[in-house]
């Protein structure tokens, strides 16, 4: 069966690219800290030696629009173009190819249907800077084949939290499931406390850098049942009005499986805070062991 | 009234290099150029019947009044990305990086610490 090696969690940033290569005179001043942190957290992926990403995002209203909306859905296609003109217009973002795991995407989609998650699917997905920006900063050579999961962070009413979880332990599942000898990566982003069209966007920080510690202090516990009694709908509006980006942190909780993170590192930037977050797999039995 | 049409529009015209030049330079005509033609259009053969512009909406859009489109829950992302690709470098040659995002944080400075409007469609 294939092998769970690494699950990160990370914010995607979609100004890292152009924030850290353009003249160094232009460069704000947190940049090249912030390169020093990406290439350290790159290093938490390369040394798992994956084969195989598997890559959770959540499309911006690129392919996917209100006449159509999934809550969940997989990409199923061989190759997979990347970044639409409106990225490329303001964040910068160049245009990408992945390659696919038609294979994999078959036999997770049958998988997580038969756990009781009835996806959508799509044979033509072009991604978002949800998976491009991961790739520009933990994979540049993009040369791993993926499979590319959405979920609904963005067009109310989304999924509950505990759902999110329930659906990062059952992609933990369907991954040790697949058939074969490969290393699979499982790489998810989302936000912190965000706000974006709001009163509170673009601020000397996030709106809400209280919950952006405690969420920090949630990836070092691996305390989900923490996250779960706290965080709703209701609670991240109120840390601002793009935070339920908050809810693919929750999902990757659900992957790494109940345990405190192997790697955590933080970036207080304007109006956000970046989080890098990485857990190795441990033992099942030890895990069982934690959930019991 | 219709937000779900409201959001077509941003949608359709964000992604859109042609239609945000015609937006950006004379708003009035395009929208009604969008109503008219654009707006409906559900593939090459099928057109829809059902959604229209309230004569409120049709004119946040026309004078580019992003705050009274937050205030109707227009999608906060696209009420956002389609203003930044067209005022985004005009501030930011008056004014410096970021400058037009704080600009329009301050225009809807009133909703601070209230429920903002519902983006639910």
């Amino acid at each position: 069966m294939a092998e769970l090696v690494a699950t990160l969690a990370s914010t995607h940033h979609p100004f890292y690219l152009r924030a850290t290569t353009m003249p160094p005179e232009q460069q704000i001043p947190q940049a090249p800290e912030w390169k020093r942190k990406i290439e350290a957290y790159r290093e938490t992926l390369s040394k798992a030696k994956p084969d195989i990403l598997v890559m959770i995002g959540s499309d911006h209203f690129h392919q996917i629009f209100l006449d159509n909306c999934p809550q969940f859905l997989i990409g199923k296609a061989e190759r997979y173009d990347a970044t639409f003109w409106n990225e490329e217009r303001e964040f910068g973002i160049p245009k990408y190819v992945l390659e696919g795991d038609i294979e994999m995407s078959r036999f997770m989609h049958r998988n997580l249907m038969d756990q009781g998650f009835d996806f959508a699917f799509s044979n033509e997905l072009k991604i978002d800077h949800s998976i491009i920006c991961p790739i520009i900063t933990v994979r540049p050579d993009n040369d791993l084949p993926v499979v590319p999961i959405y979920t609904n962070i963005f067009a109310p009413p989304l999924p509950s939290p505990k759902r999110f979880y329930d659906l990062g332990c059952a992609i933990r599942k369907a991954i040790e499931a697949f058939p074969s000898n490969k290393r699979v990566a499982c790489i998810g982003t989302g936000h912190l406390s965000l706000e974006l069209g709001g009163p509170r966007q673009f601020m000397e920080t996030g709106p809400d850098p209280v919950f952006d510690q405690q969420a920090l202090e949630w990836f070092r516990s691996g305390n989900i049942d923490a996250v779960l009694a706290e965080v709703t709908h209701e609670s991240m509006a109120q840390s601002g009005n793009a935070t339920h980006g908050f809810l693919n942190f929750i999902l990757m909780m659900g992957v790494s499986g109940r345990q405190p993170a192997d790697y955590v590192d933080n970036l207080d930037l304007f109006h956000t805070m970046e989080a890098y977050v990485t857990w190795y797999p441990k033992a099942a039995a030890a895990l069982e062991e934690r959930a019991a | 009234m219709s937000k779900y049409y409201v959001n077509k529009f941003l949608f359709q015209v964000d992604r859109n290099p042609d239609y945000l030049k015609r937006y950006a330079e004379d708003p009035a005509n395009f929208v009604a150029t969008w109503e008219q033609s654009i707006g409906p259009r559900l593939n090459e053969v099928e057109a829809s019947t059902v959604h229209s512009l309230s004569e409120a909406e049709r004119k946040a859009l026309v004078e580019h009044d992003f705050v009274a489109l937050f205030e109707m829950g227009a999608h906060f992302f696209l009420n956002l990305t389609l203003f930044i690709g067209m005022y985004d470098e005009p501030f930011m040659k008056e004014n410096g990086p970021l400058a037009f995002q704080r600009e329009f944080a301050k225009k809807v400075g009133h909703w601070t610490g209230k429920d903002y409007p519902t983006v639910e469609t």
